[in-house]
């Protein structure tokens, strides 16, 4: 279980996070929606320790996250990046490996090949894609690689910000069941943050919804269409008229 | 007259404070050389981009030095009868000076700006937030396979373009100064000494810390943005160059003032 608890972060006077108090239950899905810019991407780091919080607690477990020893921690986190993150000096299955190549989860050199093939299959791409370089692939492919590379490790707690940005509707479903399984399959922990309201439908057991720095509205998938809160009305109906500024 | 005070103390606060951020670094560097993991193909990786292509560069730098530092010698020398010093001084222009800061500048432009330009790009596109996550220390795997590997090969490349400018000494010498070209060795062997060879040594071992050691700073601190990465890589340069410089300054002081 994840908790975080009255969680501020600021750069300079833009106060992005202004006290999120939000649970992730273990084994369970959770999607963070939320406007362009509210801080999302933020709040996903704070977790995982890549953006320190100004104040507030974010435990893992009932255990405070910084007072963890950082290599066993990160050990249980994957993690996709916004923008892909491949490391473009190795080849694609040496990013999907990387984990596997080094480290305490170090394997031989084949069978982590053999798993990073594995684990592009998964995500739609083919053996081929292994070898090339992640800047002679599209963006989605590069997404789907790096999606690749977060589940590779099996890791117990994963976040995905945005899978399904820049990707087509097919190649968006594919990965929307692929989440959906590995919670199911392996009883992880994920939190995801999306913009696309088919995959929240898809992968959320929860949904929270983060507005002005703090979490507007969390709760079932299944009252995202009943309730009465304006904002989270808005935002699901995608219209431009509502208390959202669209104007930020 | 307060304002003009107050502005160059403020320069020299901040100068001071970025010392201090620079030894911070290169501690924080060095004390993984002692922890594991190690990356021994990063630093393999390194030792090829930063010694072996290396090569041309300080080659053609060392080899016109060289040749232009005997014309000017022979000039200079012809005032006061002295044109037969061109071998020696020469040598000592060479292995004491211009050879380690030479080789040391042009480093600076190739290697500093290549690491803080890869490094700074990394953490553009997340991808030092990604190693981290990975487990693996951007430290370990980034920098000091990089300042490691300048420290290891520079002393190399300094030697190898001391050797080269004295050549080019000697090509200028033998073909348009009219000196025997066996005379030109001799001359040149006889008259070094091995504190001359060691110190040039040091230097390059001195100058390749820090050239690697401020790509690795500037990119790792690098702002968002390509913005970001040109602001980065151009600092790097820059402090490079003048810290290349002034420790070049320290340790001839330390190396030859009697
Ligand atoms: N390293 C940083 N320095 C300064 N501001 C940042 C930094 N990272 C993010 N921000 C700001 O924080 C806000 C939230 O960013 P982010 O979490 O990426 O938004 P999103 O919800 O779209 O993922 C934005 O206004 C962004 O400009
Ligand atoms: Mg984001």
């Amino acid at each position: 279980m994840i908790t975080l608890s009255n969680v501020h972060k600021a750069f300079g006077d833009n106060k992005v996070l202004r006290g999120i108090d939000l649970t992730v239950p273990k084994g369970t899905s959770t999607v963070v929606i939320g406007g362009s810019g509210t801080g999302k991407s933020i709040l996903i780091k704070c977790i995982l320790g890549l953006v320190e919080p100004d104040s507030g607690v974010i435990t893992v477990d009932g255990v405070d996250v910084t007072t963890q020893p950082r290599d066993a921690f990160l050990a249980r986190f994957g993690m996709l990046f916004q923008g892909g993150a491949l490391f473009d000096s190795l080849p694609v299955w040496q990013n999907v490996a990387f984990r596997l190549l080094r480290g305490s989860l170090k394997r031989p050199k084949a069978e982590a090949r053999e798993i990073a093939i594995e684990k592009l299959r998964r995500v739609g791409l083919a053996p081929e894609v292994a070898d090339r370089f992640p800047a002679e692939l599209s963006g989605g492919m590069q997404k789907r690689v790096s999606l690749a590379r977060a589940i590779a490790a099996e890791p117990e707690i994963i976040f995905f910000d945005e899978p399904t940005t820049g990707l087509d509707p097919i190649m968006s479903g594919v990965i929307n069941d692929l989440i959906r399984e590995i919670v199911a399959e392996i009883g992880a922990t994920t939190i995801t943050i999306t913009h696309d309201m088919t995959s929240v439908r898809a992968i959320a057991d929860q949904v929270a919804m983060l507005h002005a720095g703090k979490i507007r509205w969390a709760g079932p998938i299944g009252d995202l269409d009943t309730t009465d809160d304006a904002y989270v009305r808005q935002f699901v109906s995608g219209s431009p008229e509502g208390p959202i500024e669209t104007l930020r | 007259m307060t304002r003009i005070l107050a502005s160059i103390g403020a320069a020299v606060l901040s100068s001071l404070a970025a010392l201090g951020r620079f030894v911070l670094f290169a501690l924080g560097t060095v004390s993984h050389l002692f922890r594991p993991p190690f990356y021994p193909k990063e630093l393999g990786h390194s030792l090829l981009q930063i010694g072996y292509f290396s090569l041309p560069v300080v080659g053609l730098t060392a080899i016109f030095t060289g040749g232009a530092l005997a014309l000017q010698i022979y000039a200079g020398g012809a005032r006061f009868n002295a044109e037969a010093v061109v071998p020696q001084i020469v040598a000592i222009g060479m292995v004491r000076e211009l050879g380690p800061v030479l080789v040391g500048l042009m480093i600076a432009a190739r290697v500093t700006s290549s690491v803080a330009a890869e490094i700074a790009t990394m953490k553009v596109t997340e991808q030092i937030d990604a190693l981290v996550t990975l487990s693996t220390h951007p430290m370990k795997y980034l920098t000091l396979p990089r300042v490691l590997a300048a420290t290891l090969v520079m002393p190399v490349l300094v030697g190898i373009g001391d050797i080269i400018g004295i050549m080019g000494g000697y090509l200028v010498g033998t073909q348009r100064l009219g000196f025997n070209g066996a005379t030109y060795l001799q001359n040149t062997i006889d008259f070094l000494e091995p504190l001359d060879v060691t110190s040039s040594l040091v230097k390059g071992a001195v100058f390749g810390f820090i050239a690697a050691l401020m790509g690795c700073y500037y990119g790792m601190n690098s702002g968002r943005g390509a913005m970001g990465v040109g602001r980065a890589t151009k600092n790097s340069v820059v402090m490079a160059a003048i810290l290349i410089l002034a420790s070049n300054f320290l340790l001839t002081e330390a190396f030859f003032s009697a």
